[in-house]
């Protein structure tokens, strides 16, 4: 009886002491995030080959990525951004970016495969994410800040927006060059290669999605004739 | 991890049978949204570019026909493909083109009556009229006719004396094989007159009153897509070159002469790529050199329809036949694709469209000219032979009076008139600005802003959100300043009380120290 008390005891503590370290982890890779957005080249090495960087942390990016999308569409002022908010799908929104990002790091992963590129799918969807750190940081302000300004000084918000996006996007070539150990010039065709890829995916998805409706448009008409000759 | 993959791959492959699911069962029927022109409700496009039902601006009063105008019974002779109107004060001149006449019709606002016939001009040696395709009268009542047939402009008094013709230019810009066919005209009021002559693209021809001709006006732009042009000048032999069609300007449709003595033009060749792009320009004002000054200060330029669908009675894009402007600057176009009028106030804000093909009163099969005398509208139809009369309505009325208090400067009375039209029609955004800007005025910041923003006008809303952080930042400064202060000060505070604390220690620590030592 007391034994199986104390080893209950000792493996709750244990799952207590477990969920502690993998919190310390998940709050120093959120913070080891700030690093690399300032020292790339080094912090991306270090992100996937000395394993600073965890998939929770890189979730979670991806997740106030697509959240910072929406809430932009939503709570901008209607100065510098004209939704029609009667028609907004959240969901819609935030899928047309999600859906891109995944074929395109799938596309990179099966492309660099090939051709002796190091990372792993899961290294390239931790760096992918990591690169959207500065487009976080950067476009939750500007939400506020959209908010206070007036037309006549809209340009101050495009360029932090502008500034935003080219950082996120020099940050995914860097993270790409780091994880794959590739060159520049190699990351570069690696890139039109990745876009490639993509179309690709989306062809073979469109075609079996077609494919698969017609077989259910099959289905579904059978049904209805059996139903009207019955009735 | 396995057991997860699994159900990941078959919630994936959930979602993609029930998304297909989904198409399988949509009702797939047609859209009409996007036509809502089938029927001849007056309607407006919001800032979406969607259509919005509006109350009528416009309605029928009268119908002017042969047999109204009792001319049966004068000479049995019915109007035969009209071409255009003229109006001057009272009057209302229609050119009866094939039977080589133009009529003049008295209208006092509510009856109109036939005052003459004008077949032939006394004291000239080709007096009889040949195919009159426009009519131009000036201040002083001297009549200026198109007179096509003739190959001339034909000046007579208020009496049908000659006075003078202005005919083909001997200028070597002319080119003397051609015939000179004038289709429409225009007068300023020093007596210039300007000519939209047939088979001449480079622009309107200009006279001076003396008959005296001074070159040609605002000649449209040769529009040359890149991809033909890199297509015939890289790719084509010289032999085709020949053979194809070279880059020509377009000739405009029609002018009318302001009141400023602008020329108003329109034109109907374009693509219909650059009309959304404003590049074609389909409504032009003209200024003395031939530039373009229309003012463009909406969303969208002023083309008439910006939806229409391929394949029904009437296609493609609105092709502005006439123009005529009201003396408030407001212009009205008559588009011949599907009958209808547009509205457009001096900023180019659309302020109706109404209109619609068909035979009953106030639609049209050929529409073909429209003119104004005061706030009503005269709209020719060629194929019916007749002239519609249409006069405001209570709402239209109300619109037009909202801006001309305006233009006035009496901004309130204007706001109040615009409260009305709103009552009238809650999707006007006209009416939303025009309220907040009066609302501006009085320095209520926060109501003009919410108006404003439903009106969809960030650059008034700009204004006005500053004037408003302004006065939102003077009146709470104090506590501004008292959170910036406590933002600032706390943690200086902290720090110095951390750095006491500290010293304390070290000075105990020194003094033990101290003591063991």
């Amino acid at each position: 009886m007391s034994v199986t008390k104390f080893v209950g005891s000792s493996d709750k503590q244990q799952k207590a002491e477990a969920r502690k370290a993998w919190l310390k982890r998940y709050k120093d890779s959120l913070r080891y995030s700030l690093y690399v957005c300032t020292h790339p080249f080094d912090g991306f090495w270090d992100l996937v080959h000395e394993k600073r960087g965890t998939l929770a942390a890189a979730n979670t990016f991806l997740f106030l990525f697509l959240l910072a999308r929406v809430l932009k569409l939503m709570l901008t002022s209607f100065q510098f951004i004209s939704v029609p908010v009667q028609h907004l799908n959240m969901f819609e929104e935030a899928g047309s970016l999600l859906l891109p990002f995944l074929i395109l790091c799938v596309a990179n992963w099966a492309m660099t495969t090939l051709f002796d590129g190091k990372g792993r799918f899961i290294d390239i969807y931790i760096a992918m994410c990591y690169a959207l750190v500065p487009y976080i940081l950067i476009q939750y302000p500007m939400i506020l800040v959209s908010r206070m300004i007036t037309f006549d000084e809209g340009s101050f918000y495009t360029v932090f927006l502008g500034i935003s996006v080219v950082w996120s996007v020099f940050l995914a070539f860097v993270g790409l060059m780091e994880v794959h150990d590739y060159g520049p010039g190699k990351t570069l065709i690696f890139l039109v290669v990745t876009i490639l890829g993509a179309c690709i995916i989306i062809f073979l998805l469109l075609v079996f999605f077609s494919l698969l409706s017609d077989a259910i448009g099959y289905f579904v008409s059978f049904y209805r004739e059996i139903i009207y000759r019955l009735y | 991890m396995k057991m997860l993959n699994r159900v990941l791959t078959g919630l994936i492959l959930a979602c993609l049978l029930m998304a297909a699911a989904a198409q399988a069962f949509a009702d797939d029927s047609f859209s009409m949204a996007q036509d809502g022109f089938s029927t001849s409700y007056t309607y407006n496009y919001d800032y979406w570019r969607d259509v919005q039902m509006s109350p009528d601006a416009y309605r029928v009063k009268k119908v002017i026909n042969s047999m109204t105008l009792g001319l049966e019974n004068l000479d049995g002779l019915s109007m035969k493909n009209p071409e255009s109107l003229f109006v001057r004060d009272n009057e209302l001149y229609i050119a009866d083109t094939e039977n080589n006449r133009v009529l003049q019709i008295h209208y006092n606002g509510e009856d109109f009556s036939l005052v003459r016939i004008i077949s032939e001009i006394k004291g000239c040696d080709n007096p009889a009229l040949k195919k009159p395709y426009d009519i131009a009268v000036d201040a002083d009542g001297n009549i200026y006719v198109a007179d096509y047939g003739n190959f001339r402009v034909v000046m007579m008094d208020k009496d049908l004396n000659y006075v003078k013709e202005f005919v083909k230019p001997t200028d070597s810009t002319f080119d003397q094989k051609l015939d000179f066919l004038p289709r429409r005209i225009a007068v300023d009021v020093a007596g210039r007159v300007y000519v939209l002559a047939e088979n001449i693209n480079t622009g309107f021809i200009k006279y001076e009153s003396d008959t005296s001709f001074t070159g040609y006006i605002g000649a449209n732009k040769v529009s040359v897509d890149t991809w033909s042009y890199i297509w015939k000048r890289y790719f084509q032999t010289k032999e085709q070159r020949a053979a194809s069609e070279s880059f020509v300007p377009t000739e405009y449709e029609n002018l009318y002469m302001d009141k400023e003595g602008f020329i108003y033009a329109t034109n109907t060749v374009f693509s219909e790529y650059d009309l959304l792009y404003d590049n074609a320009k389909p409504i032009r004002r003209l200024n003395g050199i031939g530039n373009d000054i229309l003012i463009k200060n909406d969303r969208y330029p002023p083309i008439g329809d910006m939806w229409w669908i391929e394949g029904s009675t009437a296609n493609g894009p609105s092709k502005f036949t006439d123009i005529t402007v009201l003396e408030n600057d407001i212009y009205v176009a008559l588009d011949k694709t599907r009958g209808r009028m547009f509205g457009y106030d001096s900023q180019g804000v659309m302020l109706w469209a109404f209109g619609t093909k068909g035979n009953i009163d106030g639609a049209f099969t050929n529409a073909a000219s429209i003119e104004h005398m005061g706030y009503d509208l005269f709209v020719l139809d060629k194929l019916e032979r007749s002239v519609t009369v249409f006069t405001p309505t209570e709402y239209g009325t109300m619109i037009f009076d909202a801006i001309d208090t305006y233009v006035r400067g009496n901004y309130d009375a204007s706001a109040d008139l615009w409260r009305d039209v709103m009552k009238m029609n809650a999707n006007y955004s006209l009416a939303f600005r025009g309220i907040g800007r009066a609302l501006v005025r009085q320095n209520k910041f926060k109501e003009a802003m919410s108006y404003f923003e439903k009106a969809h006008d960030p650059q008034n809303y700009g204004r006005a959100f500053k004037l408003y952080r302004k006065e939102w930042v003077e009146k709470n400064v104090w506590w501004i300043i008292l959170i910036l202060a406590a933002v600032l000060i706390v943690p200086l505070a902290i720090g110095r009380v951390k750095r006491m604390k500290w010293e304390v220690i070290e000075h105990e620590r020194n003094k033990v120290r101290r003591i063991v030592g």
